[in-house]
């Protein structure tokens, strides 16, 4: 069994109690807060991370289920000095308000781009088969799971739009 | 140097239209954002403080009665469980919005369903979680706590409004309306739940919260800890949404304060969401009664509206249901009136826009079946019935733009003008069609300071222990002193939410923009006055911008190495006893309702709001974005369930009370009309974080009726309540 868990690009041990979440491994063991908790039950997504490129709700894992794996948190998408094109583009739409569900919004986004260009159909998609389109339905669908009650969703949707046109060029 | 303004008549000219640096009302990025999207700004509970404990709050499992016994021996040899406080300074409710006192104590005894009675400290949270779970307590009950509001005895809440007859109106109306409309309970859900960290050196106190009026909440911490204000510092830096819910000091800062003075450690307390929606605050449901009486015409010559709300006992706050039903529309012959029925479930308080948020809803249906019966266009109704004073109080307005919300409003969405009828659009299963509704939201404004210090560097720094709870007070008071002091957003620093600073109104009422800003300006008045003499012009000739005196020097020069600082006092003044003021807006929505499920969809929404100066075009959008998405969820999914035996909340999380998600909310226009009202403020500013939710649940379920003849009368219009009205022809 791997001791370790690996959160952007450094090793940390796994804790000894076996029921910390993967969230509260993050914001209490390694100290990195971004990660937000807003219901530990899976309910918000404010706690959203990428494991292994792929994201999911930390408050609904436990730390010692992540030997091995390797955690991307917000703090690992970037910085205020060097934000990611998501980030920027959050800041430019206003895509929050008081903040607080935004870094579990800007990881589940990076990850749900990742997932539009695999191709992965969703609820809102024309088909099953082929190219997914990123119409301002599929943003929506595919973000429903990160709720945000300062209801900033329009300008969440247009800086997911923006950032995913700047990468596209 | 101190300079207070009295706001004792209109502010007609205002200097910030004099100046040059052209960034206040634009739509600038806040200065907060890239800490957020970056997740490096710290939230209550993030502060990183050596050793400090966490402290999980207990709950109560009956409704009423007294906590007999708390068995610290039942958990202590747990591991890692370092104390049980249970102590007579906890407190058992979260303070009404500017209380300034403390709430309900002790919490021993109990009033609600999960009512926090004691907390556990441990090293960890597993261990403090666990060791709450196990925590034996010991109650006498009391049995005869009433939970149902309509069971209850009602009180009424102040003399109402009465003049002429309108029972009379009623009868002799040409068209009425006779409805009773009912909104369920709401929970403000902010994302960040209640969270404090308290740290005690022996002598003072210094609490990083999560709350949204410091100035009153160090009153009501102090009052309920038994300690001198002096004795204590409050942070809150950012905060992670509050909408009422953070108005009042709630149980975790008292219980974090509590412990870390008993146990001589820091503890954390963060509530758990399920005690977010069980402890802090409910909106009251509302059973309300529209009557409407009106000439050939529309003209309104009756007006009631009755609303019936809840609370528990001993608590003053009543939602406000009729705020701007007293004035909205005319009507000679009024009967309003508001009553309390004493229950127990949790308190009940502030949620964004209290109030108008459930009353406007209601009365815009109302105006809806109006429009119906009289056969004219809704949005006409509602011109012909803007009253030129305030029909009860004989009051001019402040300035009042509901007709102009209305008309730009319904041109910029292609409104259909003209008599309206149901099921007239349809596609494969589902109806399609659209409403509209009025906007409104009083205004208030409250005292408020700010120290504004021009530096011998060439920066500005604005202090004051102001919230921005997301609403974006960092961007607008960088603006104010931006403008004022000739400074690009990137030389000026805002420092807020720290009780070391001079004292702002906090956030909440939709009061904070304009209260705060005109302290910021006032200030900065001073400031320039100072600058002025230094360059040897008046004030009235000194033109700043980009860091430069008119002539070229550099502020830096003409400084030489000294600040200039000033603290503004603004206060409301003899005016605001002299008019009515207000938010305007309207609504407009277009729906789809599916005719076998009874599921509507929010196709495309407009909202055209008038709240005086705009201060910041981007974050005064997202201000009305959140309320028309806030509007969404009344309208659609948002109601609290209780228990008719216990009074115990039975959706009490995420997954159960269904805020709005990011499906949920379509393309939303909004119209900022960008005005100046001289008596709202010495900035000429109004209140826009409440306006865009009071009323907009009106317009989707006047929608729902256009599309598909479903008058839905009980909000929220969930599928059951659409099918169960949907006509038989539909
Ligand atoms: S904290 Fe994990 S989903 Fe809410
Ligand atoms: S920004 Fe406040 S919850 Fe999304």
């Amino acid at each position: 069994m791997t001791e370790t868990i690996t959160v952007n690009e450094t090793e940390y041990p796994i804790p000894a109690d076996p029921r910390v979440s993967l969230l509260d491994f993050l914001r209490q063991h390694v100290g990195l807060t971004g990660t937000k908790k807003g219901c530990d039950h899976g309910q918000c997504g404010a706690c959203t991370v990428l494991v292994n490129g792929m994201r999911i709700n930390s408050c609904l894992s436990l730390a010692v289920m992540h030997g091995g794996d390797s955690v991307t948190t917000i703090e690992g998408l970037g910085n205020p000095e060097n934000p990611s094109a998501l980030q920027k583009a959050f800041v430019e739409h206003d895509g929050y308000q008081c903040g607080y569900c935004t870094p579990g919004q800007v990881c589940s986004a990076t990850a749900m781009l990742q997932e539009i260009d695999n191709g992965w159909p969703s609820d809102a998609s024309e088909s099953l088969e082929g190219e997914v389109e990123l119409t301002a339905d599929e943003i929506r669908e595919r973000m429903s799971g990160n709720l945000c009650r300062c209801g900033a969703y329009p300008n969440i949707v247009a800086a997911i739009r923006d950032a995913a046109k700047e990468d596209a060029a | 140097m101190n300079i207070h303004v009295k706001q004792d008549e209109a502010a007609k000219e205002c200097r910030l239209d004099d100046m040059k640096q052209g960034i206040l009302g634009r739509d600038v990025s806040r200065p907060d954002g890239l800490p957020k999207v970056t997740g490096t700004a710290p939230y209550a509970a993030e502060y990183k403080i050596d050793g400090c404990l966490e402290g999980v709050i207990v709950t109560s499992t009956i409704v009423k009665g007294e906590v007999t016994n708390i068995d610290a021996s039942s958990v202590l040899d747990m591991p890692g469980v370092e104390a049980v406080i249970d102590d007579p300074r906890l407190t058992a409710r979260a303070a009404q919005g500017t209380a300034g006192e403390a709430p309900a104590q002790p919490a021993r005894k109990v009033g609600y369903f999960g009512q926090p009675v004691a907390v556990v400290v441990a090293r960890t949270f597993e261990e403090a979680r666990d060791a709450a779970k196990h925590l034996k307590i010991e109650y006498r009950v009391e049995d005869d706590a009433i939970v149902d509001p309509e069971e209850a005895d009602a009180e009424a809440q102040g003399d109402g409004t009465k003049m002429g007859d309108l029972a009379e109106a009623m009868n002799s109306a040409r068209h009425s309306v006779d409805v009773v409309i009912t909104t369920e309970g709401h929970n403000s859900a902010p994302m960040e739940p209640h969270a404090a960290i308290a740290e005690w050196d022996g002598d003072k106190l210094t609490v990083h919260a999560s709350l949204q009026m410091l100035n009153y909440n160090i009153s009501e911490l102090a009052d309920s800890l038994d300690l001198d204000e002096e004795k204590i510092r409050l942070i809150a830096r950012y905060v992670g949404g509050g909408f009422g819910s953070k108005l009042g000091v709630s149980e975790e800062t008292v219980a974090a304060c509590v412990a870390a003075m008993e146990l001589q450690r820091p503890v954390r307390v963060v509530m758990s969401r399920q005690q977010v929606f069980q402890c802090v605050m409910r909106r009251s449901e509302t059973r309300q009664r529209l009557r409407l009486a009106a000439d050939e015409d529309g003209k309104l010559i009756g007006f009631g509206h009755e609303a019936r709300v809840s609370n528990l006992p001993g608590e003053e706050f009543a939602e406000p249901v009729l705020q701007s039903s007293e004035f909205l529309y005319r009507g000679e012959n009024r009967l309003l009136e508001l009553e309390v029925a004493r229950i127990h479930r949790m308190t009940a308080g502030s949620v964004r826009a209290p109030g108008e948020a459930v009353g406007m809803p209601a009365l815009e249906a109302a105006m809806d079946m109006l429009a119906e019966k009289v056969g004219i266009d809704p949005v006409e109704l509602r011109l012909r019935n803007i009253p030129e004073r305030h029909p009860a109080k004989d009051l001019p307005f402040t300035d009042h733009s509901l007709a102009e919300c209305l008309t730009k409003g319904a041109e910029a969405f292609g409104w259909d003008k003209g008599p309206r009828k149901p099921m007239q659009k349809r596609e494969g299963e589902w109806w399609i069609g659209t409403g509209m509704a009025s906007a409104a939201r009083v205004h208030n404004v409250s005292e408020a300071k700010a120290r504004v210090t021009l530096k011998a560097d060439g920066t500005a720094l604005v202090e004051t222990d102001m919230t921005d709870i997301g609403t974006g007070t960092y961007a607008i008071l960088t603006q104010l002193a931006g403008e004022m002091l000739g400074l690009p957003v990137d030389k000026v620093l805002v420092d807020l939410g720290d009780t070391n600073h001079p004292r702002g109104p906090g956030s909440g009422g939709s009061w904070g923009a304009a209260s705060i800003g005109s302290a910021v300006f006032v200030a900065c008045e001073a400031v320039r006055k100072q600058v002025a003499e230094k360059a040897g012009v008046s004030e009235n000739e000194l033109s700043l911008s980009d860091g430069r005196v008119m002539n070229g020097a550099t502020l830096t020069d003409l400084l030489d190495g000294a600040d200039i600082s000033a603290e503004g006092h603004y206060e409301p003044g003899a005016i605001s006893e002299d008019y009515t003021a207000s938010g305007f807006g309207a609504f407009f929505a277009e729906v789809r309702v599916n005719r076998y499920t009874g599921e509507t969809r929010v196709n495309r929404m407009l909202g055209s709001f008038g709240f005086g100066r705009v201060l910041n075009a981007k974050t005064a959008r997202s201000q009305c974005l959140g309320g028309v998405t806030w509007s969404i969820g009344l309208a659609l999914t948002e109601g609290l369930k209780f228990d008719p035996r216990d009074g115990h909340l039975a959706n009490c999380d995420l997954a159960e009370y269904h805020v709005p998600v990011n499906r949920d909310v379509p393309e939303v226009e909004i119209l900022l009309l960008d005005g100046r009202d001289p008596l709202a403020s010495a900035i000429q500013a109004k209140g826009v974080g409440e306006l865009g939710m009071c009323g907009g649940a009106a317009a989707i379920a006047n929608a729902i009726y256009n599309a598909c003849g479903a008058r839905v009368l009980d909000y929220p219009m969930t599928p059951d309540r659409v099918i169960a009205a949907m006509p038989e022809n539909a």
